[in-house]
């Protein structure tokens, strides 16, 4: 059981991300997280497992709390959640398998990791995995070799592989086409009611949601201003979550990425000359 | 605004005339250090020597042909010399550049206030000296020999690996990071899973190019006593023995493109 | 794959990195071991020598931590005077010739008889160290300067020209098409749908040669093309390291600030 309690989040910027949220998920509950771009969901999930220092309020854990750790504590809390990225964020140039076995380095020594000598019964939990995701056949593929949608599943499998008591998944689906994303959600509601395992997703596609999780968050500058059953989200609750004006703002999100790439070849050959300018 | 109205309708000019000053001014400032840069330069230069040019080329040229081929025999053993002053001297400046590069990535570095700026300095100073200078200031320490050499390829390949890998490193995808530190590694497995794999190929080609332009630099080193083929250069430079100098001349431009090649193959093959 | 694989007890080993098959790693991880062995093998050093050098190495260190710009602070400043002056001039003249040999190797705008003899030129200028071709301009123009002027814009042509030519290659072929399209001539193609592209680099590109130019001025002396490097040579040779910790920290100095000054105006540009 996952609880958080006033959780607040101030920013060295001054952006006032999080203004005391607060709310429990029960065990096998998947909780959507929806809400404008901006509104805090992602410094909201990140507060939980820190990779963002929340400023003020409590996380607790299976009544651990996880706010005030450090150090070792620190790390052996972050191995009990598991998180599943937007991007993937997969080491892109490791194979899948070592992907996968990332998700218990938390667990083994670091001359384990170094030599990919894991334990047995990790390479076991990995191959199960992996076939359970349905990439049996991929294992020693390098990660940046798989389509999205395969690379979603590896991000999956790593979570899993830290035998986590949370999940915490982040935009799961923005870059994929709308079958895949529908057949990632499916397997990540799957998996959660398979291992009674709370989940908090952060997703932007609103119907996708309604479709497969339990209950729904809906936060709007850092605030929670909806929480309760998918059907329960009508018109007037969505205009209170996003406003009018926001479906603008994620369309020119799209433009940028695709600027972004133009700019990676001009980057190429930016980097040839100089390596030749300071030889 | 390039478009201004006038009696006889708008007229349209490239740029505003303050950019077109501001532009001239430059191009100014660029002609006049240029003639005065040239006018300093040249208050020493004999112009009768330099009018003399092409005489002294053609001079050059026939005694420099035909090339005495048999010398090539003499150049094996300071070839190999040559070959191994490159070599242990690239690998030993990556020994020592790949920490320094790490001190000295802002996202990796240990300490910002003390270690990051140490590191950036020994990338600048060993960047801003040529080897063959590295390679003077050693022989005068060491005496002559191809040590010297190593040492000096290695003390420059330090900043130019060290420069071109911290700027790798600083530019990896942080989200890849992210997910590793997720998983609750430490600071050595992130470090190992999450970005030691993104630098990786980037720190081979830099390595393999450091290694080919490293064999350049040590076919002169021996100009200042730090062994290989360029101190048979020298040798042969001192007697005037130019018809042996086109023999090494030779010798190197074949090692050069050889092992641009040899680079070129190593590095479309990493990546 | 297609059968189910055993739940437990399969193993996993990470694939290798680079060669994939078992005889040709063996066989070059060996040959890699064998040269190394075979190249320290061959080392030849002199310990006592280097003993003796330590005092030296001590002197040196002194030297540069105590550096002594005064005592021959004229013979400082005139080769500071020669090799910035060189560095200036070679870089204009170098890029005032790499320019047009730039734009006839670019296999996109240049007719073939045209890029090969360009292409020729950036090669014979590429293949050798600035050294050697200092020794032979030295030879040919005397000691002095201008021998290292001569070089330095020698050895500009076969970084600027490649480099440019590589950068018209990869312009974006639609906005010269564009250009062509509204039947402009030859020239008009370069002006209106090419230099657009390549213009920011070009000055990027002549930054970092400047740059380099000053860094190599500091080395030609040493073969007599004049400069700071003749200077430093000279106290190397009277032993003087007080005075070449001098020359060594202006030219860290100067490169530091060059290299600040040239990415300040490189951002300030694009």
């Amino acid at each position: 059981m996952l609880r958080i309690d006033a959780l607040d989040k101030r920013y060295k910027t001054g952006d006032h991300a999080l203004k005391g949220v607060s709310f429990t998920v029960e065990r096998g509950q998947v909780v959507g997280l929806i809400g404008p771009s901006g509104a805090g969901k992602s410094t909201l999930i990140r507060c939980i497992n820190r990779l963002v220092e929340s400023s003020r309020g409590k996380v607790l854990l299976n009544d651990v709390e996880i706010t005030g750790m450090s150090g070792s504590g620190l790390r052996r809390m972050r191995r009990r959640i598991g998180m599943i990225f937007q991007e993937y964020a997969l080491v892109e140039r490791l194979t899948v398998m070592e992907n996968v076995l990332s998700g218990r380095l938390g667990y083994v020594p670091f001359w384990r990791s170094f030599l990919r000598r894991y334990p047995q019964a990790d390479v076991d939990k990995a191959f199960a995995l992996l076939d359970r995701v349905g990439l049996t056949d991929h294992v020693d593929k390098r990660a940046d070799a798989l389509s999205g949608g395969q690379r979603q599943r590896v991000g999956i499998a790593r979570a899993l592989e830290q035998d986590p008591e949370l999940l915490l998944v982040d935009e799961p689906t923005a870059s994929l086409d709308p079958k895949t994303s529908r057949q990632i959600m499916r397997l990540i509601c799957e998996v959660c009611r398979e291992r009674q395992l709370p989940a908090i997703i952060n997703i932007h596609d609103v119907s996708l949601a309604q479709m497969f999780v339990d209950r729904i968050i809906g936060l709007r500058a850092g605030e929670v201003v909806f929480d309760g059953p998918p059907d329960g989200l009508d018109h007037a609750a969505l205009t209170e979550i996003y406003g009018e004006e926001d479906w603008n703002q994620m369309r020119a999100e799209k433009e940028e990425d695709a600027r972004d790439e133009e700019d990676a070849a001009a980057f190429e050959a930016t980097r040839r000359e100089r390596m030749e300018g300071i030889a | 605004m390039p478009v201004t109205q006038t009696p006889s309708g708008p007229v349209w000019t490239r740029r505003t005339t303050t950019e077109q000053w501001a532009s001239w001014a430059g191009w100014l400032a660029v002609a006049v250090l240029f003639v005065i840069s040239w006018q300093v330069m040249n208050t020493n230069t004999i112009w009768s020597f330099v009018d003399d040019a092409p005489r002294q080329a053609g001079d050059l040229l026939s005694r420099s042909w035909p090339p005495r081929w048999s010398y090539v025999g003499n150049l094996w053993l300071p070839l190999w010399d040559t070959l191994n002053m490159a070599t242990l001297g690239t690998l030993i400046g990556t020994i020592l550049a790949v920490p320094t590069a790490f001190f000295a990535a802002r996202n990796t570095t240990p300490s910002v206030a003390i270690l990051r700026p140490v590191a950036l300095f020994v990338i600048v100073a060993s960047r801003s000296i040529n080897s063959l200078i590295w390679a003077l200031l050693l022989v005068a320490i060491l005496g002559p020999g191809i040590l010297a050499g190593i040492i000096a390829i290695a003390l420059r390949s330090i900043g130019f690996i060290g420069k071109l890998l911290y700027e790798a490193i600083e530019e990896i995808d942080e989200s890849q990071v992210e997910a590793i530190r997720a998983t609750g590694a430490g600071g050595w497995q992130v470090l190992d899973y999450g970005i030691v794999p993104q630098v990786l190929p980037a720190f081979a080609g830099i390595t393999v190019f450091r290694w080919d332009i490293n064999i350049r630099e040590s076919t002169i080193l021996g100009l200042v006593g730090a062994g290989g083929i360029g101190l048979q250069l020298q040798s042969s430079l001192n007697v005037l023995a130019w018809s042996q100098v086109t023999v090494i001349f030779a010798l190197i431009l074949v090692t050069v493109i050889v092992s641009e090649w040899v680079s070129g193959k190593v590095r479309t093959a990493i990546i | 794959m297609s059968a189910t694989p055993p739940v437990a007890g399969r193993r996993w080993r990470r694939p290798p990195l680079f060669i994939q098959s078992r005889l040709w790693r063996w066989v070059i991880y060996s040959g890699v071991l064998v040269y190394l062995v075979l190249a320290v093998g061959s080392l030849e050093v002199d310990w006592q020598r280097v003993y003796a050098g330590l005092e030296r190495a001590q002197r040196f260190i002194g030297g540069f931590l105590v550096p002594d710009f005064v005592t021959r602070s004229d013979q400082i400043w005139r080769g500071m005077v020669e090799s910035l002056t060189m560095t200036v001039c070679a870089t204009v003249v170098g890029i005032a010739i790499s320019v047009p040999i730039g734009i006839g190797a670019a296999r996109n705008i240049a007719p073939w008889p045209v890029r090969v003899v360009c292409r020729a030129i950036i090669a014979v200028s590429r293949a050798f160290q600035e050294i050697v071709i200092a020794i032979l301009f030295v030879a040919m123009f005397g000691f002095g300067p201008f021998a290292g002027f001569v070089t330095l814009s020698f050895t500009t042509i076969g970084f600027l020209s490649k480099l440019l030519a590589d950068d018209i290659e990869e312009i974006d072929e639609s906005q010269a098409e564009a250009t062509r399209a509204t039947g402009a001539g030859w020239w008009q193609i370069v002006n209106y749908g090419v230099q657009p592209q390549v213009m920011p680099r070009l000055i990027g590109l002549s930054l970092y040669r400047l740059d380099i130019n000053f860094r190599e001025s500091a080395v030609i002396g040493i073969v007599g093309a004049g400069g700071i490097g003749a200077t430093l040579n000279t106290a190397m040779e009277r032993y003087d390291y007080d005075t070449a910790g001098a020359i060594l920290l202006l030219i860290i100095l100067l490169v530091m600030a060059a290299e600040y000054g040239s990415s300040h105006i490189r951002k300030w540009i694009q």
